[in-house]
């Protein structure tokens, strides 16, 4: 089970996350501007490596905060945290 | 030898002035405070434990602990449980064991005569044998020969629980390794878990006959752990396993008889800062024939039941070696009565040391057992020189038998840890840590005493200093240790005997088996194990997966570190589901979510449903003398002709405030939501950006930057999520904040013909006057002397009120609604008649009409989707999703052409009814009160232009015909909603 730092209430259990899928940068602004095939991959073909990835995580039986953190798969090693609030 | 000759008189680790009473079998044996029910078997001359998995040969103890692969157990009575170690229950009072894979006795095994047949029996054969006419026809006879025991039929008494601990360092085990780390780490005032899976501490001291500090090794052990068990900063797990290691340092430990006496197993999940993993080593057997054959023992276990158990195994042995320790062993096995007949050596040269040990035994350098003879027991084996010559017959009742030591690196690989061969030892030791951990002692592959206790020392005080600790140095004690070395004997076996020399006896795979398996082209070592299930007992392949290992590489000809390893998977030993599970068992997994009328619902007899976001609400309200149907329809006609009132309280409530509120639910809704006035509701539909419908609900604007948004019962959640990740990570700079309200405020919809008459009746001091509160539109004021907020929706099709109060108010408004309503017939409505009312009306359902695939088009909401907002989530998907111009399927309404015909929810609907791929599906099915017939919902393949036609639901039985209608069969209009 994972350890995944909520920067607000510090290393907490992965049981009280809801896995919130990779980060692929904030949506954009104006889809329609987008072609049909970018749109069409941006919603639906996440990378997944074996190694590093970005992703979201909420911290649903928590504080609710939206935590994005870097984890590598391959290790399940967590860089870094970073808090959506901002 | 009878059973009182088996038990010394004196020594070892057990309690003579406490005897126990046990049945085995049904039969009654006795034992001592301290033995195991292997060891109290041993005692007692009981050779025959169980029966093999596969072929039901007689099986006896091999082991002294986890690494048995034989002896499995039923437990009956206040432990029941299923599938235990003999080996490793600890014997108590009245324990009631069965032995398992045997009808009707391990003695007496019907089932035996398959060993005779077991050249029909490779690897594999369950795919090659049993495929005509169809695997089903063989499984359940296969499982019953080949099955383990029986889940116990009753829930075990007392109950199982879990503990989350964290420590600076966690060390497992406590033997000389183990103990040198947690006094290394402890010393330093580190916050120390030591866990060790015997009840004593001291590991393998406990088996053999060494010395350290001047004293028998055991005494110093004692002393370290009670030093230990006392200090404030440590925390001693004994008689508990780590099984498991996961990631982020997360151990997983069951502890078994803590000392709460209703706790069965204590689960432990521990976090720790270092691990020190000090598991000792495991040895392994050789491979001969028949060395699966009661009598034939581990040199260790031997070692062990005569040193810890004071039990002697038999009276004449011999000792096949490979190695050094089994010396110790001899000599400790002839120390205590036991005649060593000879020991053979597979060594040209036996070390001086170890010859030493045991004095004028005959030593048969250079040669190897290659089988042993005896139906139910050893009787004698066969010696000789493995390159020819002549065999030697040694009679005998017992075989120690030594292949060398393998570390026990599972919880290092569990961890991801790498491994090396070490030719020295011919074992995989572990190489790098992948987590912050270290492998300490004869886990690390150190064999020698003086070595394990430096080298646990040392991890200890490295693990604690880098936890951020200052470790004191310590003297080490001087130790009396025994030689070891070893030359690697992977197979003893003559030609012809290698279908019943075993190699995973657990699971009854023999060389042959291996050989097999690489003939037909299964080379890797993964592979190898899922063809001939070679490791896969419960048992792990503690002592099976090195010989394979080494059986593989031998029959290709490589070197033993090519042919590779397996991965190592927790659980390390069989844990129960109950420890796994804690007190998360029956209502508390998943507890139920209640309004404040729950006990009035079930008073009133209401058939009580889960309705989605795990809230539990009334189906229905049977009366005396009511078929369902009756229930549903009587409360459907009070919705229709008078008046019912339905607990809402379960819908999504969230108050959304802030400059951007607005932005946030053009954003989200499909619809336009800019031009909603305050006191004023609007229906919304959500999608998620790929297209699909998320949720429905209608939001009230209170104020200017003031919302209040209602979801769907079962989606609250998801709604929330959804919102709060927009805010959180796509739009960071928005001023919205979003409170969740659904628990805070709970709603009694009043709904019918005569709601307004009830409304007044509860005294208000809102205008309820139809033009002055009109539909969609909301008012806050006092009801029945409560303060409310009253929403004009309806999910009904009728006058509804849905009067929202503060939750500790709710049971008192519901009281007052249900008196003034008396006069109007008021009934209470669960939710199969609100299922009924919303399909007559064609509402939509989510979970029933939106599936995933649906979009807004296809429910004919095409007006919901705003095309005067350049985004909002899901549009360019649909957009995307619809410019393929693929046939849809739409929302219909059908009308079985015969009316008391109803349609099962989910039946497909096929082209003419016939076999082919269907064209949709029905979504709803109820019998309606105003159309008093079955009318149904269905997605059906361009539908909306087949209406008039007919379509056809296939079931199983029968083929539906119904005709295709708009999905709307009341009050189309919309007028009696509005009024």
């Amino acid at each position: 089970m994972h350890l995944i730092r909520c920067p607000h209430c510090g290393h907490r259990d992965e049981s009280e996350f809801v896995y919130g899928g990779p980060f692929s940068g904030a949506r954009p602004d104006d889809p329609g501007a987008i072609q049909d095939e970018a749109w069409s991959n941006y919603l639906t073909v996440p990378d997944n490596p074996v190694g590093p990835v970005v992703e979201c995580w909420w911290h649903a039986n928590g504080c609710g905060a939206w935590v994005t953190i870097a984890r590598d798969t391959a290790t399940h090693d967590i860089r870094e945290a970073r808090d959506d609030r901002g | 030898m009878t059973a009182a000759e088996r038990r010394l008189a004196s020594g070892g680790g057990i309690d003579r002035s406490r005897p126990l009473r046990f049945t085995f079998d049904g039969r009654p044996y006795r034992g001592f405070e301290g033995d195991t029910l292997a060891s109290a078997l041993l005692a007692e001359g009981v050779d025959i434990i169980g029966r093999s998995f596969k072929y039901h040969r007689p099986r006896g103890v091999i082991g002294a602990g986890v690494e048995d692969p034989a002896c499995l157990v039923e437990l009956a009575g206040r432990a029941a449980s299923g599938n235990q170690q003999a080996a490793t229950v600890r014997l108590r009072d009245g324990l009631a064991a069965t032995s398992v894979n045997c009808w009707p006795s391990p003695e007496l095994d019907a089932a035996g005569i398959i060993g005779a047949f077991s050249r029909l029996l490779p690897a594999g054969f369950y795919y090659k044998t049993f495929m005509w006419p169809g695997w089903r026809y063989y499984e359940p006879w296969i499982r019953r020969a080949a099955g383990l025991a029986a889940a116990p039929a009753t829930p075990a008494e007392g109950r199982f629980e879990t503990r989350h601990a964290h420590a600076d360092v966690l060390v497992v085990g406590a033997g000389p390794a183990g103990l040198s780390a947690a006094l290394a780490a402890a010393g330093s005032g580190a916050r120390v878990v030591l866990v060790d899976d015997n009840r004593v501490p001291g590991g393998a001291l406990l088996n053999r006959r060494l010395g350290i500090g001047g004293a028998p090794a055991e005494e110093w052990a004692a002393k370290a752990g009670g030093e230990l068990a006392a200090m404030d900063n440590v925390t001693y797990l004994c008689d508990a396993t780590a099984w498991g290691y996961r990631e982020h340092n997360l151990v997983l430990v069951v502890q078994r008889n803590p000392e709460t006496p209703d706790v069965i197993e204590r689960s432990w999940k521990v976090r720790a800062r270092r691990v020190v993993i000090a598991t000792g080593a495991h040895e392994r057997p050789l491979v001969f024939a028949n060395n699966d054959r009661p009598g034939a023992m581990l040199a260790s276990a031997v070692q062990a039941y005569v040193n810890r158990y004071a039990v002697l195994p038999g009276t004449t042995a011999v000792v096949f070696t490979n190695n050094d320790s089994a010396y110790g062993a001899a000599a400790d096995m002839a120390a205590a009565g036991i005649d060593v007949a000879a020991i053979v050596d597979s060594r040209k040269d036996v070390p001086g040391a170890a010859r030493a040990l045991v004095g004028g035994t005959e030593i048969l350098a250079g040669q190897v057992v290659t089988e042993a003879h005896g139906r139910r027991r050893v009787r004698s084996v066969s010696a000789g020189d493995p390159a020819g010559g002549t065999m030697r017959r040694i009679a005998c009742d017992l075989l120690a038998h030594s292949g060398g030591w393998n570390p026990v690196v599972h919880l290092h690989c569990q961890s991801r840890g790498t491994l090396r061969f070490d030719d020295t030892i011919a074992a995989f030791v572990p190489k790098d840590a992948a987590q912050p951990a270290a492998v300490a002692g004869a886990a690390a592959g150190l064999p020698s005493l003086g070595d394990a206790l430096a080298d646990g020392a040392a991890k200890g005080a490295g693990a604690a200093e880098a936890a951020g600790f200052r470790a004191l140095s310590r003297p080490l004690p001087e130790c009396r240790d025994q030689p070891y070395a070893v030359e690697p004997l992977w197979l003893a076996v003559a030609p012809g005997r290698e279908d019943r020399s075993f190699l995973d006896i657990l699971n009854d795979v023999t060389v042959d088996d291996v050989r097999l398996a690489l003939r037909e082209g299964y080379r890797s070592i993964e592979h190898v194990k899922r063809y001939t299930t070679g490791g896969m007992g419960f048992d792990q392949g503690k002592t099976g997966n090195a010989n394979i290992i080494g059986t593989v590489a031998h029959v290709k000809g490589i070197a033993v570190p090519e042919a590779g390893f397996t991965t190592f998977r927790p659980p390390y030993v069989p844990v129960a589901f109950g420890a796994v599970a804690g007190a998360r068992t029956g209502p508390v997994v998943l507890p139920f979510r209640h309004t404040p009328v729950t006990a009035w619902n079930i008073e009133q007899g209401a058939v009580m449903y889960e309705a989605g976001g795990r809230w539990r609400r009334p189906g229905y309200f049977p009366k005396p003398g009511e078929s369902f149907q009756d229930s549903v329809d009587r409360e459907c006609r009070s919705v229709r002709q008078r008046v019912g009132v339905y607990d809402g309280s379960p819908l999504g409530k969230f108050e959304i405030k802030g400059r951007d509120a607005l932005r946030l639910l053009d954003l989200v809704y499909t619809n336009d939501f800019s031009d909603l006035a305050p006191g004023k509701g609007r229906y919304g539909l959500m999608l998620t950006d790929d297209g699909m419908i998320l949720d429905d609900g209608v939001t009230f604007r209170i104020d200017e930057h003031r919302y209040l948004m209602t979801t769907s019962t079962a989606n609250a959640e998801t709604v929330n999520r959804h919102l709060e990740r927009i805010l959180q990570v796509d739009r960071r700079g928005w001023d919205v904040r979003i409170t969740t309200l659904t628990s805070e405020w709970c709603n009694a919809t009043i709904c019918g013909p005569r709601a307004r008459d009830v409304m007044k009746a509860l005294a208000t001091d809102i205008d309820i006057d139809r033009d002055a509160f009109p539909f969609m539109h909301f008012r806050s004021g006092s009801v029945a002397g409560l303060p409310a907020r009253v929403f004009r929706v309806s999910f009904t099709g009728e006058v509804s009120f849905e009067v929202n109060v503060r939750r500790r108010h709710f049971r008192s408004l519901w009281d007052r609604v249900m008196d003034a309503g008396r006069r109007f017939g008021i009934e209470p409505v669960g939710s199969e008649a609100s299922h009924v009312l919303r399909t007559e009306k064609g509402f939509l359902s989510l979970g029933h009409e939106a599936d995933g695939t649906v979009d807004p088009h296809d429910l004919g909401m095409s007006w919901i989707m705003s095309r005067k907002k350049a985004d909002f989530i899901g549009k360019r998907a649909v957009e995307i999703r619809r410019s393929s111009g693929e046939p849809r399927r739409e929302l219909v309404g059908l009308l079985p052409d015969d009316p008391e015909q109803a349609i099962p929810e989910g039946a497909p609907l096929t082209p003419g009814g016939s076999k082919r791929a269907s064209e949709g599906l029905t979504t709803a099915c109820v019998r309606s009160v105003v159309n008093d017939r079955w009318i149904a919902l269905a997605l059906l393949e361009n539908g909306r232009e087949r209406i008039g036609g007919t379509a056809h639901a296939r079931t199983r039985t029968r083929i539906i015909p119904a005709r295709i209608a708009a999905p709307c069969f009341h009050d189309p209009e919309g007028r009696l909603l509005r009024g």
